[in-house]
């Protein structure tokens, strides 16, 4: 039972990391970038709900508020690929890599400015509702974040297999400028990626504080679902998803039945372990490069 | 414009191509010797602390800036080299020979890990690192029998041939310690560069797949370049461990690592010259910033200590202003600005102005 | 005995066929051309002689050594050199230090020597600019010598590719279409490079190229390939007379055989 219990909570987290990864799967996918401040993004998506749905704050309803943040860190991610990544269009990988990581540490000062650096709280209608049975606890908090995180990646999964858009953001990815020549606006679909995984980031973040007490320094956890979309393989959305759940539930595992710092550990020896009987990770996508 | 007349290969093989250069670099050690009698106590401390972040700047470079191998966890190189040294004297091992030999550990760490890392490229292999950095970190707190745990360790007052070179009891043999492995770091890298070893590490990094059909191991190369870049960060971790004196793991947190990146990126990448640009912006810049909010508190009653994070803050707006309009770092604006003297006036606006190309997926490697 | 020997060589990847069947075999000191199609497996040929791709059957005998027992890094030290279709050089680099690293198959220093820099290295340091410079003075790269890659003309960087293969003292050079994207002019150096190749420093050359201007002039033999599988081979003449030949590769008679 205690087991069972362990697991349970460990999906719900998993699915948080899920959904971070996803931010870094959906920018990888789009134009092989990576955003190492997605987890510092999170942080503000949900700071940004906080600000607008806590009573103290401006008190709009909680539905609201989750709206209104996600569309306010789309254009957080829309302005920052417009204004800041597209400086960098051309030159390494490695460039956005500390680029994204000086954002994060904008970010975080952002936030710390305005909403200080000692914890604050969500409120959701979710708080404290629980479902008992068979010796079990289950918390409406994480039943809903598993059903909210099953059904974006079921959504962005069909983005970007099936619409238009989707399709030409991949295209973009393997080749920028035959997609550009092919009529593909590489430009306006980096955009629209990065607001998309700005909104995305901001359901993982008022996800995230439906389970506790959120401060500017949350956006660490970005690491943690960077070890989940390696797992998953950098350009796989279902992928980053079992990343997450995989991390999510052997940390409370290994948490209970070992020491606590081979706990913190366990993700990324996980992760080291898949890079190395796969470095492309569970659904590579790497190939041959043509000479 | 200055002619440099080559007469022989070795001109080329030299590391100087002319008198003028060595001359310089002459007078520039000259002058950081004979430092401590020109500055006082703080000051000197000050130059220390830049001198060990430009060795473990240099150790960086070779990784990213030569090989092409981002690391975002060399602060867990930095660890591995302190504890080492620290527990080996704590043993009883006398500093000339643990400190070599805490290089040695934190080289060969960094060489065997890298066996399978150099097997992912770009973007997996800075993950990869992140990996290993939160890896150390909780084994250093597992470690307590030699790392001291979360209480933290001791690093002993460093006396050899009868002279104390104790960080606080004589800070002068201290600074000249470092000065003098930096400067014995510098010559072995500057050789480097200029020999097989070298230009294998500068092949690897450009194009792995012409690099194999010169003959070239890629795996060996890229191992033994991120040993070395390891080995270098281990030695500016037990200097870095002396120099604090008593420290636990939290000395090396992300946040060192990132600034790590932070000296090779700003200091130009792919130049030695940058580590030491970098290292002296980074330990500066607290400096600058200390001054200014004391003189704006004493003349304008601004208070700007009452924001906290703003040194990280301007550390990362200086690092995203140079990503955007100055990749090649300070060192490579330097030698655009003397390329526009030596040609004066012939420069042309364009002359310097980057290409852009559409990016070559990194997925086909 | 042949100094190339390939049999019956085969690479599938997934169901398509790149290579199938392909069977030749060069002579020391010939000038060897492969020509065909675009799709036709040219450059998979040279790919599997690099042993960059592993091939499904078959062997690749050089110098009675069985190549796909070897690592691609090896391949260099055996005595194969070659070039790449979309150049491949070290861009940061200036001419010289990217002839310099094609002398890597002849380091005799390891790296703790390197990091001292004792008299042995400067030594060899020496004899290794020695050797690239007359590969320089061959190439006429003279004007290029400290200039960086990433500013050169595309002409030039051509020229620079073979030269860092020549610095590597190659038995055999492989050239991936050397005359693409070059005016006639250029064209004609690299002509008489080749035969000079032949000539003066008794390489074999296999050569991939599309220009049968250049094919006619420099080559022995031709081997032409159409959907990976050999077609015909034979002199020059020989293989663009042949009709199978004018059929896939060259078009019906009709048409104005180029």
């Amino acid at each position: 039972m205690e087991f069972l219990q362990l697991i349970i909570g460990g999906l719900a987290n998993g699915c948080i990391y899920g959904l971070v990864a996803l931010g870094f799967v959906m920018i990888y996918k789009a134009s092989e970038g990576v955003n190492f401040a997605q987890g510092d993004m999170m942080m503000l998506g949900a700071f940004v709900a906080l600000g607008i749905g806590n009573t103290d704050q401006m008190g709009l309803p909680f539905g609201i508020a989750v709206i209104l943040a996600m569309a306010i860190m789309f254009a957080v991610g829309w302005g920052v690929e417009r204004v800041v990544v597209r400086q960098i269009f051309g030159q390494p990988q490695f460039a956005l890599v500390i680029l994204t990581i000086a954002m994060g540490f904008v970010f975080r000062f952002v936030a710390g400015s305005i909403w200080g650096y000692t914890p604050l709280v969500l409120e959701t209608p979710f708080a404290g509702q629980n479902f008992r049975g068979g010796g079990l606890v289950v918390g409406l908090a994480d039943l809903v974040t598993i059903g909210v995180t099953l059904a974006l990646t079921l959504a962005l999964w069909a983005f970007f297999a099936f619409t238009k858009i989707g399709l030409a953001a991949q295209a973009a990815s393997q080749n920028q400028m035959a997609a550009y020549i092919v009529g593909v606006p590489v430009m306006r679909i980096n955009s629209l990626i990065w607001g998309l995984s700005g909104a995305v980031a901001t359901v993982a973040g008022v996800l995230y504080a439906t389970k506790g007490a959120i401060d500017p320094n949350i956006g660490l956890l970005g690491i943690k679902a960077f070890a989940a979309a390696v797992i998953g393989g950098m350009g796989s959305l279902p992928g980053a998803l079992l990343g997450g759940l995989i991390i999510g539930v052997i940390e409370p595992v290994a948490g209970r039945y070992a020491p606590g710092e081979l706990a913190k550990m366990s993700p990324y020896i996980i992760m080291l372990v898949v890079l190395v009987l796969r470095p492309g990770g569970l659904f590579s996508q790497i190939q041959m490069k043509k000479v | 414009m200055r002619y440099v007349f080559k007469t022989t290969y070795d001109r080329d093989i030299d590391l100087h191509q002319h008198g003028w250069s060595r001359a310089k670099v002459a007078v520039l050690a000259g002058l950081m010797i004979v430092l401590p009698f020109l500055v006082g106590e703080y000051y000197l401390a000050e130059a220390t602390n830049t001198l060990i972040w430009a060795l473990a700047g240099m150790g960086l470079m070779i990784a990213v800036g030569h090989t092409g191998q981002v690391s975002l966890g060399h602060a867990a190189f930095l660890a591995i080299g302190a504890y080492a040294n620290s527990a080996l004297m704590n043993v009883g091992v006398p500093f000339l020979i643990s400190f070599p030999l805490a290089g040695l550990i934190t080289g060969l760490f960094g060489a065997v890990i890298a066996i399978p890392a150099v097997r992912m490229s770009g973007i997996y292999l800075a993950i990869a690192t992140l990996a290993v950095f939160v890896i150390v970190e909780e084994m250093v707190i597992l470690l307590e029998p030699i790392t001291g745990g979360v209480g933290g360790i001791m690093a002993p007052s460093i006396q050899f041939f009868g002279i104390s070179f104790d960080r606080y009891g004589a800070l002068e043999n201290f600074y000249w310690l470092c000065l003098a492995i930096v400067i014995l770091v510098t010559w072995g890298y500057a050789n480097l560069m200029r020999s097989p070893t070298g230009r294998s590490f500068l092949a690897v990094r450009d194009s792995e797949v012409s690099a194999r059909a010169l003959g070239i191991n890629v795996t060996r190369t890229k191992s033994l370049a991120f040993g070395l870049s390891t080995g270098v960060t281990g030695l500016a971790g037990a200097l870095m461990g002396h120099y604090i004196g008593f420290y636990n793991y939290e000395l090396f947190s992300i946040f060192i690592s990132i600034n790590l990146l932070l000296v090779v990126t700003i200091g130009g990448l792919g130049f030695i010259q940058g580590a030491f640009l970098g290292a002296i912006l980074i330990t500066a810049v607290p400096q600058v910033i200390a001054i200014l909010r004391d003189g704006l508190n004493a003349n304008f009653g601004i208070n700007l200590g009452s924001i906290p994070g703003l040194d990280t803050m301007i550390f990362a707006a200086i690092l995203i202003l140079f990503i955007i309009f100055e990749p090649a770092g300070l060192y490579g604006r330097w030698l655009k600005i003397r390329t526009w003297f030596d040609i004066f006036p012939l420069a042309r606006r364009d002359m310097f102005r980057r290409q852009k190309s559409y990016l070559k997926t990194e997925r086909m490697k | 005995m042949s100094l190339l020997e390939v049999n019956d060589l085969a690479v599938h990847f997934g169901g398509v066929k790149a290579v199938d069947g392909m069977s030749f075999s060069v002579e020391p000191g010939e000038v060897f051309a492969i020509i065909g199609p675009n799709g036709a497996g040219k450059s998979t040929i040279f790919n599997l002689i690099s042993r960059i791709y592993e091939p499904t059957r078959g062997t690749i005998r050089f110098d009675g050594k069985d190549l796909t027992a070897q690592k691609s890094h090896d391949i260099a030290r055996l005595g194969i050199a070659r070039t790449f279709q979309n150049i491949e050089l070290f861009d940061h680099s200036t001419v010289l230090a990217n002839l310099l690293m094609g002398q890597h198959t002849h380091r005799s220093t390891n790296f703790v020597q390197d990091i001292l820099f004792l008299g042995k290295v400067r030594r060899a340091e020496r004899e290794h600019r020695h050797r690239v410079e007359e590969v320089i003075e061959f190439l006429e790269l003279e004007a290029y010598r400290n200039k960086m890659i990433a500013g050169l003309p595309y002409g030039v960087r051509k020229v620079v590719e073979i030269g860092r293969a020549l610095a590597l003292g190659p038995k055999l050079i492989l050239l991936d279409e050397p005359a693409s994207g070059l005016s006639v002019e250029e064209t004609q150096d690299v002509a008489f490079w080749i035969e000079d190749m032949r000539r003066d420093m008794g390489l074999t050359v296999l050569m991939v190229e599309h220009d049968m201007s250049l094919v006619n002039q420099v080559s022995d033999r031709v081997l032409a390939v159409a959907n990976g599988r050999p077609l015909a081979m034979g002199t020059p003449q020989e293989v663009q007379a042949d009709p199978h030949v004018q059929a896939a590769y060259l078009g019906t008679p009709e048409e104005d055989a180029a």
